[in-house]
């Protein structure tokens, strides 16, 4: 969706703000929403992509506005209530509804390790033949999707070059809508920066983009 | 420049509520047998003491000792970080770019805030923040410049936007006058920040980079 998150290439967001000696987590309800999110998706009830779009849903003022672990928090309620994991008015009291019958945690303390070990894979072991090859020109599409998406604006309808195969991947477009994985090739492209922004760009620098097959056309 | 500012940052301009809110989320699903509160002290504690840029470190350490290992490490980066014993989330699929005289890298994502915590633990907030996500990719070297970081016009400057699954880490030049530094020495010189491409990594002589 066309929305603030999408953000590469706007002006007037300001200087970029370092902190010196900066904590992991400034809070500890940072920490801990940081692990709710890890711990409640081991449920496995939506996906890394779901997630996303979850926080691209966000009203933009309001994506400006919160800050990072706000926004987390934000997706994770939502996303925990649409999972049918908890309703709405336990969020909102913070006690589960009488009755409602306790569950087995998917994840607990002696299997972080293992799980932060093992990570989730993206890539899917399936023969897909792609459809470019390294070196070959490509022209981006011109799509604007109100769902999910990885192509950002800025890389639309644009001419690259096949800088490398990745393999093969689940397709964030469709996956984040429980559409199925729809698994294909990802590629880096290579964009010279004149191309993405015109004559103001320096001549030799590029922005590479990894890309799916569906994002894009032979030049 | 300096980085000192008096004035608050988008992460402490939050609802005075917002403990609450976390609090009584996990209380209820720690209730519901949804979590386990001690897998949440354990996945903490991982980021905020074992996993972080020490990781990413001994990887570049590693790539410039040993050429044979740089180039696995620029071929399989995956592969060649876990022989190192680092892997896993955030860094399952890994790409790692080299610097050199001619090039040099810098690694974004513009759509949310992918990081490879696997070699750098989570990311500051001026990574994940509008300014660095909406710049980094239309004015790289004004981006640098306020980094301290100033680029020759003959030098290509390549951003990374991480908009995959693919995480990136660059491998940054080896500095001058560390010829005498064995590998745990080097690792110590060698930056989170450098290996995100905002900086490059001082000379021993000089001190090592933020």
């Amino acid at each position: 969706m066309n929305s603030v998150h999408d953000m590469g290439g706007m002006h007037g967001m300001g200087p970029v703000e370092r902190e010196p000696n900066e904590p992991v987590f400034h809070a500890p309800w940072e920490g801990r929403t940081f692990a709710l999110n890890l711990a409640a998706g081991a449920w496995r009830k939506w996906s890394l992509d779901a997630f996303r779009y979850q926080g691209e849903l966000l009203p933009p003022s309001d994506y400006l506005r919160m800050s990072y672990y706000q926004k987390w928090f934000s997706a994770l309620a939502e996303r925990l209530i649409e999972s049918g994991l908890v309703t709405r008015a336990e969020v909102e009291s913070g006690k589960p509804a009488p009755g409602s019958v306790r569950a087995t945690p998917p994840l607990t303390a002696d299997k972080v390790h293992a799980m932060l070990r093992s990570g989730a894979l993206a890539s899917r072991d399936v023969a897909v033949a792609p459809r470019f090859h390294a070196g070959q020109p490509v022209r981006t599409r011109n799509i604007n999707p109100t769902g999910h998406t990885r192509l950002p604006r800025y890389a639309r309808d644009k001419q690259g070059t096949i800088h490398r195969d990745h393999g093969v991947y689940v397709f964030p477009d469709t996956s984040a809508h429980s559409l199925g994985e729809n698994p294909q090739h990802v590629y880096s492209v290579r964009f010279a920066a004149r191309e993405l922004w015109g004559d103001q760009a320096s001549p030799r620098d590029a922005v590479y983009i990894d890309l799916w097959d569906d994002y894009l056309d032979a030049a | 420049m300096s980085t000192a500012h008096g004035h608050d940052h988008d992460h402490q301009a939050v609802p005075s509520d917002l403990t609450l809110r976390v609090k009584a989320l996990e209380s209820l699903l720690t209730e519901k047998g949804l979590v386990d509160p001690a897998a949440l002290d354990a996945l903490i504690d991982k980021y905020e003491h074992k996993v972080g840029p020490r990781n990413g470190a001994r990887v570049v350490a590693r790539a410039w000792v040993d050429p044979v290992y740089k180039q696995r490490l620029l071929t399989d980066a995956t592969a060649a970080i876990a022989e190192l014993g680092y892997g896993g989330a955030q860094g399952e699929h890994m790409v790692v770019v080299e610097n050199t005289p001619q090039v040099h890298n810098l690694i974004v994502c513009t759509l949310c805030s992918c990081y490879p915590w696997s070699v750098l633990g989570l990311p500051p907030v001026w990574y994940k923040s509008a300014p660095y996500r909406s710049r980094a990719v239309i004015d790289p070297r004004g981006v640098l410049r306020e980094f301290g970081l100033e680029l020759a016009d003959e030098t290509e400057v390549r951003v990374w936007d991480s908009t995959a699954e693919l995480r990136y880490l660059v491998l940054p030049e080896r500095p001058a006058g560390s010829e005498k530094l064995d590998e745990t020495a080097l690792a110590g010189l060698v930056s989170r920040d450098s290996m995100i491409g905002v900086a490059k990594v001082a000379s021993p002589s000089r001190g090592a980079s933020a």
